[in-house]
């Protein structure tokens, strides 16, 4: 028999235009509602518009802005690090310890980093190699993290490091209300951003997220990406300690506590999905300085920090309450749209 | 045989005609048409998706049919639950149970409707007896009392049917009961089945299994593509008959096979073993060879693609790709030297639903079309736009989400996917299942034509023509061990099918 051959068929790539794809999706609006609370409080609340209300609001928010990059990646794979602020808190001691202890700072503060990659070691042990789901595995390692790290430490408070370090995690970028601090995170947010975006692997993370068995059908290794993504959580969350130190001159045990529900808010509502496949990094960034502009500006305007917790947990229970409502709408226009397909085809 | 007859005149235990059922586009049942007589046993059998576990579904009430009539004693039902079928008199048992493992014997036989003595207490004194009494007349000793958990499945299966009895269930439908009983415990169950007949119960029994079927059954009904066949006292039929029956079609016309040349091996398989799941599997395929691997659902032949792909481990054997020993366990070598596997399961294997069709067909090769670690949407569409089109993929944007499309679409996207990758041997595990006419013959022409230009292909199938249609040499397995292999020529119909369900052992 011959085969005529195949008509060959040009595919649109996508189904909307740029700007609506660009314009219409959660993380945009995100950025909008960023934007717009930005300029209500420059415009209403006294203050707002100072150049030190913007840099103790960066500075306040390095932390978590660091570690919600490795948490984006993690989240998307259906996994999650609730130990991150725990290991803020080792990393903290840590430095503060080999500080005292007479070591240069700079091997003192490697150290503690080291730690924390050491500590996402663990995780990603645990995870990938015993077998153990993640939210069990890291609410063990949260306790056990800040236990170890309150042990060495005590109650007692470390608050000697060298002016030269500390300036350094203080200064602005000359001529700027911005920390300098910022420069680091904007490197480390490109590097993840290419990584989830740009290259092989990050297209991985979101095959797992989705559908793990297809992903390693497709010849993805989810052990070893789930691991590499511990680690790198590890290793920021211990960069992180040691800035923390640095800014506020004070190393404790107890630094950080509760930072990674604070992470986890602003990733969820940067419009990641807690089950994972969905999401974007410029969305994050974007929920992480939502929820900290909104707070601060409310501060400012004399709101008891009771009041802006409401306000602030409200705004993630409409953020996720948004998401599945969307969801759903999504589901029910395709089945209408199956409907319709198979009646045509019946009709046939 | 002593067969116990009704009276003639009284109507069938349940009667079913002409009934239809699809789902979506696909239809599952084109005339289901069954008939069961109190006091007997008849035996319905048919290839895969013949249709049989739609039928049952109905009888069962857990799916709706579109047309047709169903009737219980002569009076039209139509049931919406599977509650509304269990109140009618009709008990399915399943292959495998569903019990409650902590709770006793007893207790499961009357779950959610034991007898209440004075002030509303279970009256566990009476629900003790019954269940005694039940397993007496069964001629079964199991401990009403003992707990189910590590009871045999064989045990389940009587619980179920006790359970069924106490509710005194007219019509018993088991569903493949003895895939997975020993010699004694099929025997026990038979004489449970024939007590059940001589107490003027009707049974419905589904068995790939000729010899059972011939030893236990009254009547026999074969169904084919989803359509009745026959109903034949069993006395008057063979099993060549019902072979026969079952496969009935012309099968060359349907499948325009390529003449292909075939060159060197290019997958050698050599003893491969996995305990309890296959058993010494050894074979080849050649370049522009396509090879059927068929069998039974079941039968062990998706696990053997697996374990080769490396997704699954084997314990032992060997696996030569190219000339060259491939390690086991490890997918991503695999694919590198130029395997690729179209999973069994398309919508959890195969696919990544919730992601579009530009990013499942350029998964596997997401390595390939990066450069400098970098990979970009435009690269991904542009890979995308070639194989959807070689594929002749229905859909309007590339960025559609893949779970959108029909199943016969969804099947090219995860065939483009795996092309994609160029590979050198392709296993494709039942790439036509769940997909209308008209696609499925654009997958074997475009799988006779990859043959052609020398992929070496092995083709697992459940679906006999399309074995007999597209391979050049047919191997089959029956629970776990190849039991036949056939050239293109001395593949019948019958052969297959023979080799397939009946015992090896009866084979010898």
């Amino acid at each position: 028999m011959t085969t005529a051959p195949a008509p060959v068929r040009t595919y649109r790539a996508h189904a909307h235009p740029l700007w609506r794809r660009a314009l219409v999706n959660r993380e945009a609006a995100v950025i909008g509602l960023l934007l717009i609370v930005i300029a209500v409080s420059l415009a209403v609340v006294p203050n707002f518009d100072s150049p030190l209300t913007v840099t103790y609001l960066l500075r306040d928010l390095a932390p978590i802005l660091l570690i919600a990059l490795p948490m984006t990646l993690i989240i998307i794979t259906e996994e999650i690090d609730l130990s991150v602020a725990s290991i803020v808190g080792l990393s903290s001691v840590m430095t503060g310890v080999l500080t005292q202890a007479g070591w240069p700072f700079a091997a003192a503060a490697l150290t503690a980093i080291l730690v924390g990659s050491l500590a996402g070691v663990i995780n990603g042990f645990l995870v990938t190699v015993v077998g153990l789901p993640s939210l069990a595995v890291t609410i063990g390692t949260l306790a056990l993290f800040r236990g170890i790290a309150v042990g060495l430490l005590g109650t007692t408070a470390i608050t000697d490091f060298p002016e030269f370090w500390t300036d350094l995690a203080r200064d602005n970028i000359p001529g700027t209300p911005i920390p300098l601090v910022m420069i680091l995170f904007l490197v480390l947010a490109v590097g993840f951003a290419v990584l989830l975006h740009f290259t092989p692997f990050g297209r991985s993370l979101y095959a797992i997220g989705l559908n793990r068995e297809a992903a390693s059908f497709s010849g993805v290794d989810v052990g070893r990406a789930k691991f590499t993504l511990f680690v790198l959580s590890g290793t920021v969350s211990g960069l992180a300690g040691v800035y923390f130190t640095l800014v506020y001159s004070n190393a404790r045990g107890d630094n950080a506590t509760g930072m990674e529900l604070q992470v986890i808010a602003a990733v969820l509502l940067g419009g990641v999905s807690i089950f994972g496949g969905r999401g974007a990094l410029h969305g994050v960034i974007a929920g992480v300085l939502l929820i900290g502009t909104l707070s601060s500006a409310l501060r400012l305007a004399n709101v008891g920090s009771d009041i802006i917790n409401v306000i602030t947990g409200l705004l993630l229970v409409l953020s996720v309450v948004s998401a599945s409502f969307l969801g759903w709408l999504r589901t029910q226009r395709l089945a209408a749209l199956g409907r319709r397909k198979s009646t045509q085809r019946s009709v046939s | 045989m002593d067969t116990a007859r009704v009276p003639s005149g009284a109507p069938p235990a349940l009667e079913l005609s002409r009934v239809v059922k699809s789902f979506g586009p696909v239809v599952a049942l084109r005339s289901g048409t069954l008939t069961l007589e109190s006091g007997s046993i008849h035996a319905l059998i048919g290839e895969n998706g013949a249709g049989k576990s739609t039928l049952v579904k109905i009888v069962a009430g857990l799916y709706r049919r579109d047309a047709g009539e169903f009737r219980l004693a002569g009076e039209p039902v139509d049931f919406t639950s599977t509650a509304q079928s269990k109140a009618a008199g009709i008990a399915v048992i399943y292959q495998e149970p569903t019990l409650f493992p902590d709770l006793s014997v007893t207790e499961n036989i009357f779950m959610g409707r034991q007898p209440s003595g004075r002030f509303g207490r279970i009256d566990r004194k009476a629900m003790r007896a019954e269940a005694a009494e039940i397993f007496g007349r069964l001629g079964v000793t199991i401990d009403p009392d003992r707990i189910t958990e590590g009871l045999s499945i064989a045990d389940q299966q009587i619980i179920e049917i006790a359970k069924a009895i106490s509710l005194d269930a007219r019509v018993l439908i088991m569903d493949e009961p003895t895939a997975a009983l020993s010699g004694v415990e099929v025997e026990r169950l038979f004489a449970v089945a024939r007590s059940l007949r001589d107490e003027g119960r009707a049974l419905l029994f589904i068995s790939h299994r000729f010899d059972e079927v011939f030893a236990l059954c009254d009547t026999v009904t074969v169904m084919r593509d989803g359509s009745y066949v026959a109903t034949t006292p069993i006395v008057e039929t063979t099993v060549d008959e019902l072979v026969r029956q079952m496969v009935g079609r012309d099968v060359s016309e349907l499948f325009p096979k390529l003449e292909a040349e075939l060159g060197d091996d290019r997958l050698v398989v050599q003893g491969l073993t996995r305990a309890g799941v296959f058993h010494d599997i050894s074979f080849r395929v050649r370049s522009g060879e396509i090879v059927g691997l068929a069998g039974l659902v079941g039968a062990g032949r998706s696990e053997v693609a697996r374990a080769i792909f490396g997704v699954d481990q084997y314990d032992s054997g060997s696996v030569v790709l190219g000339g060259k020993p491939l390690p086991k366990g490890n997918p991503r070598v695999a694919m590198a030297r130029g395997l690729a596997l179209v999973p069994e399961d398309r919508r959890k294997q195969g696919l990544v639903l919730d992601a579009t069709v530009s990013r499942n067909v350029t998964l596997a090769i997401r390595g390939a079309l990066s450069k400098l670690g970098l990979i970009t949407s435009g690269a991904e569409n542009a890979s995308a736009q070639v194989w959807a089109s070689r594929l002749e993929v229905k859909t309007a944007f590339l960025d559609a989400e893949v779970g959108t499309l029909s199943g016969g679409n969804q099947q090219k996207v995860v065939l483009g996917k795996w092309l994609a990758t160029e590979p050198s041997v392709l296993i494709v595990d039942e790439p036509t299942r769940g997909i209308d006419v008209g696609t499925k013959a654009e997958v074997h022409r475009l799988l006779s034509q990859l043959a052609q230009e020398g992929l070496a292909i092995l083709m697992i199938s459940s679906e006999l023509p399309e074995v007999l249609g597209m391979a050049d040499r047919v191997l089959v397995m029956r629970e776990g061990r190849i039991t036949g292999e056939f050239s293109r020529e001395a593949a019948t119909p019958e052969a297959v099918m023979f080799a397939a369900t009946a015992d090896a052992g009866a084979l010898a």
